[in-house]
């Protein structure tokens, strides 16, 4: 395909139909509907189906019937959409069922604003729902990076068997911009596991899509595995970009569209002589803490920036063990931080320490 | 030679034995809904989901590839694997708290698209798993641990009439109530749980057959006075019939 201006939210649409993503369910919210709507028009093109629900609630739990049968399927929201699902998240890792949901944040808590902010970090990083499970998520800075994640999703979504995020934030979600499709193969995946249809003697067992293991023991052993999955998870498939960091006396962590607007304040404060690079953890979880601990080693202090009060820090100081100072720059409620004030705040931090 | 079998185990019903409580009428309902499905489908043409409530291990017992859903979410994890998989017979089997409480709305809005999904709920009036809290389906007067005065309409609300409410949708091809109390209507019962599976088969779309069932556990009752009770009782309330039929 062609190098294209698209949106945001129809750009992450159609890279989920080029991965082959055929089943949609979604139920409107600001800012992520031309998800929805790309793919009620789209969907039929290709012999998919797409279902408005009547709830996030329902979106989710569709997607685990779909899933459960082993077809690439996804659903989309935003933030207070988003804690709707959490129910049906844990379902679905507790069952290990793949899967992709879009988060296009908004400003919270509660119905907040519509503006973009990332303060779904802890509910995206921490699980959201109930229960000892983990979920890769990833969050593009980028349209262009938005549709290589979201076709990188689904495929680590299949090859763990693991609902995987999409953490973006209505910037990513609304912005224009030129991007290419990538040509995307999927890779080969044992689908023996799903439930299509099952008959004695038919050369599996028959599938039982669950997640309740009413025997303690039993119970905790399933966790185990899941656990020793989310290990190999965190060992594969971290990703993160550093840039500005080889000689770098400070830096800037920063992710989504806020690393790019700190990407502009980390040059300006290269020009006024400021040794500082920028860490971009592409994925928030696994965090990069390895780049993070390694880093901390070698600059005076650190400077998460956010679009929230300060959530992802959290994760840059157990990283840093405390090997150097931690400081934090951020806005919340639908601001953005500007160029100026990131700016501003590694002044101010390399003055203090 | 061994005389012929004349009477055995469906092939769609694993060799589990069902964890029910004796009188319970969900052994019953598993039994009907197997021989139905023995009767037209092979295994592998059929595919069900399993609720949150007595009926959670529903997928030890239905012998093809089961799914347990969220408590109330069943109708859409239905329509999911349905529209995944829309050469397969798709099936949920609910209780009344999972029904027509938590999943109220999962559940019109399947028959309102005519989600060409089957039915079958089960409504003994109570939450038998949890130990007997009151349902949207309980009777007026009707002592739970959680009604422990008797259910009111002032304090508690009025019982929830399922079908006749489905039965004002476009989309049902058919809502019916039927009971298993006695062998007479046990009959009935199998002849329209047939008569849904069959409107699948034949792409008429959503139906729901609601089953007046017994819980004396919770109820408090022996096995005998918990059919008299639906007899009795819960028949004036939620009268037996075909309420739509397309």
């Amino acid at each position: 395909m062609n190098r294209q201006m698209m949106k945001g939210n129809e750009a992450i649409a159609e890279a989920a139909v080029q991965a082959g993503c055929r089943f949609f369910f979604g139920y409107p919210i600001t800012p992520q509907n031309e998800i929805p709507e790309y793919m009620s028009r789209r969907l039929v093109e290709v012999g998919g189906q797409f279902v408005q629900a009547e709830s996030e609630v329902a979106a989710i739990n569709m997607v685990y019937g779909a899933a459960g049968t082993g077809a690439r399927s996804m659903t989309s929201s935003s933030s207070p959409g988003i804690s709707l699902k959490q129910e049906g998240i844990s379902y679905i890792a507790g069952a290990e069922l793949p899967c992709v949901i879009v988060n296009i944040v908004r400003g919270g808590p509660g119905l907040g604003s519509i503006q973009p902010a990332q303060s779904d970090y802890y509910q995206a990083t921490r699980g959201g729902g109930h229960g000892d499970y983990r979920m890769p998520v990833y969050a593009p800075a980028s349209v262009q990076e938005a549709v290589e994640l979201t076709q990188r999703a689904f495929d680590v979504a299949d090859k763990y068997r693991t609902p995987v995020m999409i953490l973006g934030d209505g910037i990513i979600g609304q912005m224009m911009e030129p991007v290419t499709m990538p040509e995307y193969t999927a890779p080969a995946f044992d689908r023996s596991w799903a439930a299509t249809g099952w008959k004695e003697g038919c050369g599996r067992e028959r599938a039982v899509i669950n997640s309740l293991y009413i025997q303690p023991d039993v119970l905790e052993k399933h966790v185990n595995k899941l656990a020793r999955k989310y290990a190999a998870i965190s060992e594969n498939e971290t990703m993160v970009e550093e840039l500005y960091m080889d000689d770098a006396e400070y830096a800037v962590v920063a992710y989504g569209t806020t690393a790019r607007i700190a990407l502009t304040a980390v040059r300006r404060a290269r020009e006024d002589g400021v040794k500082v690079g920028l860490i971009r953890p592409v994925t928030v979880w696994p965090f990069p803490e390895k780049a993070i601990e390694d880093a901390a080693g070698r600059v005076k202090g650190m400077l998460a920036v956010e679009m929230s009060l300060g959530q992802m820090i959290d994760d840059v100081r157990l990283a840093a063990r405390d090997r150097c100072p931690v400081r934090f720059y951020g806005r919340t409620g639908g601001i953005v931080p500007g160029v100026r004030e990131i700016h501003a705040a590694i002044h101010a931090m390399k003055e203090e320490l | 030679m061994a005389a012929p079998a004349i009477y055995g185990r469906p092939k769609f019903l694993t060799d589990a034995p069902f964890h029910y409580c004796p009188g319970c009428t969900h052994g019953i309902v598993h039994r009907l809904i197997a021989e139905v499905l023995g009767e037209k489908f092979e295994q592998d043409e059929v595919i069900g989901v399993a609720p949150v409530g007595c009926a959670v291990f529903a997928y030890n017992y239905f012998n093809c590839d089961m799914f347990e859903a969220a408590h109330g979410r069943a109708p859409a994890v239905a329509t999911g694997i349905k529209r995944a998989q829309p050469d397969k017979i798709v099936f949920t089997y609910q209780g009344d708290g999972d029904l027509a409480s938590i999943g109220m709305a999962e559940t019109v809005h399947a028959a309102a698209r005519g989600e060409n999904i089957t039915i079958i709920f089960i409504n003994n009036g109570i939450y038998g798993m949890t130990g007997g809290q009151m349902a949207p389906t309980t009777l007026i007067g009707e002592k739970t641990s959680t009604s422990p005065f008797g259910r009111t309409a002032a304090a508690n609300g009025n019982p929830i009439h399922v079908s006749e409410m489905l039965a004002t949708l476009n989309g049902p091809s058919l809502i019916a109530r039927v009971s298993v109390h006695d062998v007479k209507n046990v009959l009935n019962a199998k002849k329209l749980i047939a008569k849904a599976f069959q409107n699948q088969a034949d792409g008429k779309g959503f139906s729901l057959i609601e089953v007046l069932s017994t819980c004396p556990t919770n109820w408090g009752k022996s096995p005998l006075e918990a059919l008299q009770f639906v007899s009795e009782r819960m028949i004036p309330e939620y009268p037996l019939g075909t309420l739509k039929e397309v």
